[in-house]
């Protein structure tokens, strides 16, 4: 199944125990918005929370924006009944939080398949972003990404990791640069999207903007953020520059010289223009386009 | 599905209901509403309420609703909790489409 080039610059956790937080959430500027059942639903508000979310995303999910339910975890009492709730729901994706391994994700995308197939939903159009966060999930990142053509991203969970690691948390973020990294790795080895992890002080502006950008440096596609008052201070970070804009432009320009020509190879500026490249190119033009830039000449059909 | 026991489900926040259900001992459906909206969506209301208890084959029961301001998925998505609760039947996804 293709999948088609999404957004993901900030995603938005919003608690399924608090319809008037799930109200407001779409009004933000957030490109993902994850309705959780996971940490911010009290057991006892489970089996509430799971019929929220399915009649929220089901027949009022927002529009113009990529739609998640985050369930609980693979092994806790309340996942197959999450499962059952979230993919009838028919979200974008679902976000799986604490996984450890490519056997988890395969067993998950299995059970996925036969709720798709009992739903009549078509099979293998739910979405999964895994959540990585423990030593064992960073260590087997490059499986994980891989494990199945549903994954389309890995979101690093660093309060989780650290804890695993027995590292203290910083707002600087040493302690999980090589997590970082080789999520990284594994994301680009896949060809899926990375993100990075929440900046949790809500209070303190400079250093989420530290944050962002070293994560935009390393090479992220988004962040998520844990209060809506840091959404637009990400996106502003994942937002192209005038400069990633051209070249953009200019990679699809030759991309489509050559499909004219037939050519099985195009080059620009001395340089091979593959495949990955060009989903980066339209990946940039969307996240452009996203942002409001106006974008003239060719690429601005290529959302 | 039979009312068993007294249960609640949802809360009374700003854009929640909480609807308490509890067994009517044979008398049929009985249903208070109280909202602050009544004036003008109390019809609404009672109608999805009333949705939800023959989706649900209720027959007997006592249907108590503190509205405020809830939009009509999250009324409906509560008193599906709600029954529930007060059936002690979990709710079947393999039923939903």
């Amino acid at each position: 199944m293709e999948r088609k080039v999404t957004l993901k610059r900030t995603s938005l956790y919003v608690s399924c125990a608090n319809p008037a937080n799930m109200n407001q959430a779409v009004f933000y500027n957030e490109d993902c918005l994850v309705y959780d059942l996971e940490d911010s639903v009290p057991p006892a508000e489970k089996d509430a929370a799971r019929l929220l979310a399915y009649h929220t995303v089901r027949y009022h999910r927002p529009e113009g924006k990529y739609v998640l339910i985050r369930v609980n975890g693979i092994y806790s009492e309340f996942f197959e009944d999450d499962l059952e709730a979230a993919v009838r729901a028919r979200p974008d994706a679902l976000r799986i939080p604490k996984v450890e391994s490519a056997a988890e994700v395969r067993m998950v995308s299995e059970k996925i398949g036969k709720i798709e197939t009992a739903a009549g939903i078509e099979v293998g159009s739910t979405e999964l972003w895994c959540n990585i966060e423990s030593y064992l999930g960073v260590l087997r990142a490059e499986e994980i990404a891989k494990a199945d053509p549903r994954v389309v991203a890995l979101a690093l969970g660093a309060e989780d990791f650290t804890a695993s690691m027995k590292a203290t948390r910083t707002k600087k973020g040493i302690e999980i640069l090589y997590a970082r990294n080789a999520i990284l790795l594994a994301c680009r080895n896949a060809g899926i999207d990375a993100l990075d992890a929440v900046f949790s002080d809500i209070n303190d502006e400079e250093g989420l903007r530290e944050d962002t950008m070293l994560a935009k440096n390393l090479g992220f596609d988004g962040k998520t953020v844990v209060h809506p008052c840091q959404i637009d201070i990400v996106n502003s970070y994942f937002t192209p520059s005038e400069k990633e804009i051209r070249y953009a432009l200019r990679v699809l320009a030759v991309v489509e010289e050559g499909r004219k020509m037939n050519k099985g190879a195009v080059t620009l500026d001395g340089s091979m223009i593959d495949k990955p490249m060009e989903l980066r190119a339209r990946t940039t033009l969307a996240q452009a386009a996203a942002a409001g830039i106006k974008i003239g000449g060719l690429g601005s059909d290529n959302k | 599905m039979q009312i068993i026991k007294p249960a609640i489900a949802g809360t009374t926040e700003s854009s929640d209901v909480q609807i308490m259900v509890s067994p009517n001992n044979g008398n049929g459906i009985e249903i208070n509403l109280n909202s602050i909206v009544k004036a003008q969506f109390g019809d609404s209301i009672l109608e999805t309420v009333k949705e939800v208890l023959e989706a649900f084959d209720v027959k007997d029961a006592i249907i108590q609703i503190q509205d405020k301001g809830a939009f009509d998925w999250v009324i409906r998505a509560r008193m599906q909790a709600a029954l529930c609760r007060g059936s002690e039947t979990p709710f079947d996804w393999k039923q939903v489409e």
